[in-house]
């Protein structure tokens, strides 16, 4: 019934009773190594052609040292700091936080609040990059297409530096 | 003898590195070139060598630095040495925007025949009438106009310093040399005298050359306009540089020959 409403009122998918979900799992694995810090980590939605159009988080050592903070390794996530990152001001309230132990991480947007309230029909992509000092980098990419369909879902597996991670939609 | 002994000196080594093909390379490697954060420092070598980036031959001579920050203004260099083998200074970046670091350098170089024997010179224009013996014969001219450059960009890349020089020989960045990746295509239009150089040869050269058996350089030449495309096969510090000889010394009888090279750091995907 909310699929019909939305489909022919797109623009009042206003009210929280309607509001979409896009839920973002991100694994961070556990490294058998004899050096270990924990991962910078973003996630961010490109278009189809590339270009970044929103930061959704931006993992980092907020806390190493006075002021500045960790954020002179950020670049250290070439791709997100190329597309989006050395455009973006830390922190983003909301978005920007410490970096995040082994485990899986879940992330939720409301598909009414920036980015997804203001996206136009078509093809994005999720991305997550993780960057780890005296470690490796690795990005993964899900595809997600828009407006969302109920249950649409993509995963992706890492192999060095992230685990299993997801994007499910909810419309 | 002693006059091959004076043309080892580094500054002239430097200014050698003008001369084609066979020479050492003039070349600067910052520590990093892609930089996050507030307040960061890179460290730059600059050295004249054969292996890029060994230093392995002389230093490059510091006093003909320019380090020209975001804004445009001139940022000074910290720390400056030179030692054996290499110079070295740092760059306290506190602004953000693209830093671009050059030695510009500018000798004149004759050659001429004592008594039938071959001899060379170099030095100010001043000094030559001095220097070089009135029964010299054969004395032929050579002004020299060389640019050695590499760029480091703190948080987003800026063009204000990368404004090219009215003099000599210089890089129109179309793609902003802060910006490069592997598999990409970057644009640049070589500038003699402000103008396009059409038709001039570019040698672009990974670092890394001593672990390899062959230098694999890339060879282009640029178009009527200038310009020039290279799609980088890998990531890595790359070499780039370019020389152009003619007419248009500032010394009456002398040819000019510009050279210009610079570091360029292309990052993985």
């Amino acid at each position: 019934m909310r699929r019909a409403v939305t489909a022919l009122f797109p623009t009042l998918i206003a009210g929280p009773a309607l509001a979409g979900e896009v839920a973002v799992s991100v694994e961070i694995p556990r490294l058998d190594v004899s050096e270990y810090h924990r991962p910078y980590l973003a996630v961010w939605l490109e278009g189809a052609d590339g270009a970044a159009l929103a930061n959704l988080a931006v993992w980092y050592d907020v806390r190493k040292k006075e002021g500045e903070g960790g954020a002179k390794w950020l670049k250290d996530m070439r791709q997100w700091w190329r597309r989006i990152g050395r455009e973006t001001e830390l922190p983003l309230d909301g978005i920007s936080g410490a970096t995040k132990p082994v485990g899986a991480h879940a992330l939720s947007f409301s598909t009414d609040a920036a980015p997804f309230a203001a996206l136009k029909p078509g093809h994005y992509e999720i991305v997550v990059e993780a960057a780890r000092e005296v470690g490796g980098r690795e990005v993964l990419r899900l595809p997600v297409s828009w407006p969302p369909q109920a249950g649409a879902r993509a995963e992706a597996r890492g192999t060095s530096e992230l685990g299993a991670v997801s994007v499910g939609l909810k419309p | 003898m002693r006059h091959l002994a004076r043309l080892a000196l580094p500054l002239l080594a430097a200014l050698a590195a003008a001369a084609p093909a066979a020479a050492h390379k003039a070349w600067m490697l910052p520590s990093s070139t892609v930089l996050s954060g507030a307040d960061v420092w890179v460290t730059v070598d600059a050295a004249v060598s054969n292996d890029l980036f060994v230093f392995e031959h002389v230093p490059m001579r510091l006093d003909n630095l320019v380090v020209t920050g975001p804004d445009g203004e001139a940022v000074k260099a910290e720390n400056a040495a030179t030692g054996k083998f290499r110079s070295t200074f740092d760059l306290h970046l506190t602004k953000p925007g693209t830093y671009r670091a050059s030695v510009v350098g500018e000798g004149l170089f004759a050659t001429y025949k004592l008594n039938g024997e071959p001899k060379r010179w170099r030095g100010r224009p001043e000094a030559l009438e001095r220097d070089v013996p009135k029964e010299a014969t054969d004395l032929r001219l050579t002004q020299t106009q060389q640019r050695t450059d590499t760029f480091v960009s703190l948080g987003k890349p800026s063009t204000p310093a990368l404004a090219p020089a009215a003099k000599g020989l210089d890089l129109r960045a179309e793609t902003h040399p802060n910006n490069l990746a592997s598999g990409e295509t970057a644009r640049f239009t070589l500038l003699l005298d402000g103008a396009p150089a059409a038709n001039v040869d570019v040698e672009i050269v990974r670092g890394g050359v001593r672990y390899r058996d062959a230098p694999g350089e890339i060879r282009l030449k640029t178009g009527a306009d200038g310009s020039f495309s290279v799609t980088w096969p890998q990531a890595g510090m790359y070499w780039l540089g370019a020389e152009v000889q003619d007419d248009k010394a500032t010394i009456p009888n002398a040819r000019r020959r510009a050279a210009y090279n610079a570091t360029l750091e292309v990052l993985p995907q």
